[in-house]
């Protein structure tokens, strides 16, 4: 027993120390500027906060629309009991990316601009929207579990009876704002580099998306498991796995199309600075996870399916870094680095990210079969028997 | 009409004159330390780049449809009928995406202070609106940037490259560079020398994302009927294995 105290009061000071951090950081960035918190300049606009922050926020919170699309628009069941953890990731990454946005922006309290000054040709202006809404339909979404843990039957009712109509709007603006993150770098053609600058931007940003939200599942299942002290669903991450592989050749093979007749395959072989950090990506993001998916011993067991999962993930983040950062610097003609002070900001927001995910779970009923151990604030029973149909993306 | 700028760099004399008209016209500090920066910058609005004996201004291009304006989500950046791209710091809320979109990196960025906004050359749109000419241009001694009607320009352009074949380098930058500027660079000595980049496309940028961005209308209701429709079809079959479940159910419960 000793042994998981221990590294739980571990976790919870490394919390501490960056939540410290942020504050202070966060002190710097509202009283002294974004000059004197940043490494940003005229050359580099966009850094890590825009890059990781929002870029990967919004990725990695892909897997709510994923997965409700996969349980309640072609109603394959049996992903049905994993798809509250991936509600609750996609609510709470969209909430942290608007907090990160906050940093970001310049004037940040203008932020509700775009609600009465429309510039209908910007892309920012469409993403603007389409998350506003999102987060929106990810907040119905999630509040069965909420109305479910204190017992609102009616309320639960209505929103259960709309469910359907909530979910198809939350995958039709994921679709549209996982692509226009793409489309964002379109106007840029003579800006980022031609690994990284194609016509299917916007495809590639929504095959990707789709590839890391499944990634994503299988992580958080795993971590789950781990840390929550759940058994491990490997049958339905065995499922997604076989899932992430079709999407990752998918995208490996438009990749490879896409270079191909653009004619800037041979770069690939040409040694430099933007070719290493494709390289990383391409061989984290799609190569080896292929590679180790195809092996069904690897497939079929826990370890092989969160690995390969980590390096998804981490791949895409590389791809998302790339686009933002790596792509531009030959063009503008220097190499950007954050500061430190904008590391902390991002771990700060990752930190919250899972220490809201850990509460949570511990206090809302996201794991469905274990509705029963939670203190019951009413009838227990009640709670149980609404697991029992299927129906619905909150569920 | 549409006003513009030529700048003729075989007739600048490097006087910097126009950087400090640019100054006063913007209430900026202007010194001899400012002046030897031969950059733009959030306090910098135009600067003389000297190569050798050869002189280049860098200054907004004020492009015909300009990148900046098309990409900022509240409208801050605006191109205007007269020409220039006007700023509006009241709409903008800092997102930056014109100066990452901008393809001659013109706008420039207040990072230190607590309340930043953009800063570039406006070609001086309010004394244009009123019918004046840009402050670099009535400053000029000899005549290198000069301001009047874009086409007229234009065409003076060509004439001098026609007249001097063997001055000038037979390319009007911003005729055609982003599909036109206002602003039209001449000189003996190709604009790469200076830093600017010559790849770039004829194509006006907004048409790179405004192609996409356009089908978006038509894009939502063909998907959601998509979606909507799969949603039906999977969730028959669903109605479908539990009505026959319920009429195995009474027939077994009929026996």
């Amino acid at each position: 027993m000793t042994v998981p105290r221990v590294r739980f009061t571990f976790w919870k000071a490394v919390f501490l120390v960056i939540m410290v951090a942020g504050v202070y950081c966060t002190f710097i960035r509202f009283f002294r500027g974004l000059g004197a918190s940043t490494n940003l300049s005229d050359q580099f606009p966009w850094g890590l906060w825009i890059g990781f922050d929002v870029m990967c926020g919004v990725m990695l919170a892909a897997g709510g629309f994923t997965l409700t699309a996969a349980v309640e628009i072609f109603n394959i069941k049996r992903f049905h009991s994993i798809t509250r953890p991936t509600i609750l990731t996609a609510f709470l990454g969209y909430l942290l990316v608007c907090a990160a946005l906050m940093y970001d922006l310049g004037l940040p309290w203008n932020i509700w601009h775009p609600l009465i000054m429309r510039n209908p040709h910007s892309v920012m202006f469409e993403v603007a929207y389409c998350v506003m809404f999102y987060t929106t339909v990810l907040a119905l979404e999630f509040s069965p579990i909420v109305l479910e843990r204190f017992n609102l039957q009616k309320p639960l009712k209505i929103i259960r009876n709309v469910m359907v109509v909530f979910v198809i709007l939350g995958v039709l603006l994921s679709t549209l704002h996982q692509s226009s993150l793409g489309t964002l770098y379109l106007i840029m053609p003579n800006k980022l580099h031609p690994f990284w600058y194609s016509p299917l931007l916007p495809v590639f940003f929504f095959l990707s998306a789709i590839a890391v939200g499944l990634a994503m599942t299988i992580f958080e299942s795993s971590m789950s498991s781990k840390y929550f002290g759940r058994e491990l669903e490997l049958p339905i991450l065995r499922d997604l796995g076989r899932v992430l592989v079709v999407v990752l050749a998918l995208y490996g093979i438009l990749k490879f199309e896409d270079l191909y007749h653009r004619h800037v395959l041979n770069l690939v072989f040409v040694s430099g600075y933007e070719q290493r950090f494709f390289l990383l990506e391409i061989f984290l993001s799609v190569l080896i996870p292929l590679a180790m998916l195809l092996v069904p011993k690897i497939r079929e067991s826990a370890q092989g399916l969160y690995l390969a999962a980590v390096l998804t993930l981490l791949g895409f983040v590389t791809n998302r870094l790339n686009v933002t950062i790596t792509g531009v610097e030959n063009a503008v003609g220097g190499r950007y680095t954050p500061k430190w002070t904008e590391v902390v900001i991002t771990a700060m927001f990752v930190a919250l990210g899972f220490a809201i995910f850990g509460l949570a779970a511990k206090y809302l009923p996201i794991f469905p079969e274990e509705k029963a151990h939670l203190p019951a604030l009413r009838k227990p029973e009640v709670a149980v028997s609404e697991f029992v149909v299927p129906v619905h993306a909150g569920d | 009409m549409s006003k513009g700028i030529l700048y003729d760099a075989t007739m600048c004399i490097g006087c910097k004159q126009c950087e400090q008209a640019c100054a006063t016209e913007n209430g900026l500090p202007y010194d001899d330390k400012i002046a030897a920066q031969e950059v733009t910058s959030a306090h910098k609005y135009t600067a003389v780049m000297t190569r050798d004996d050869k002189f280049m201004r860098k200054l907004c291009m004020n492009c015909d449809d300009p990148a900046c304006a098309s990409v900022c989500p509240v409208g801050a950046m605006k191109k205007t009928a007269l020409g220039p791209v006007t700023y509006d710091k009241g709409k903008c809320m800092g997102c930056r995406y014109c100066m990452a979109a901008c393809p001659f990196s013109v706008p420039k960025y207040e990072w230190e202070k607590a309340i930043p906004g953009v800063r570039k050359c406006i070609m001086c749109s309010k004394r244009v609106a009123e019918g004046k000419q840009t402050a670099c241009a009535e400053i000029c001694p000899t005549g290198a940037t000069k301001f009047g009607d874009r086409d007229a320009l234009l065409e003076e352009a060509k004439k001098r490259i026609h007249d001097k074949p063997d001055t000038y380098l037979h390319h009007i930058f911003g005729e055609s560079e982003v599909g036109g500027t206002s602003v039209m660079l001449l000189s003996s000595i190709g604009v790469n020398n200076f830093g600017f980049r010559t790849d770039l496309t004829e194509r006006a940028l907004p048409m790179y994302t405004y192609q996409v961005l356009s089908r978006i209308p038509d894009f939502i209701p063909l998907f959601g009927t998509m979606l909507g429709g799969i949603y039906w079809i999977t969730h028959r079959r669903q109605d479908v294995a539990e009505t026959e479940a319920k009429e195995n159910e009474l027939k077994g419960g009929a026996r």
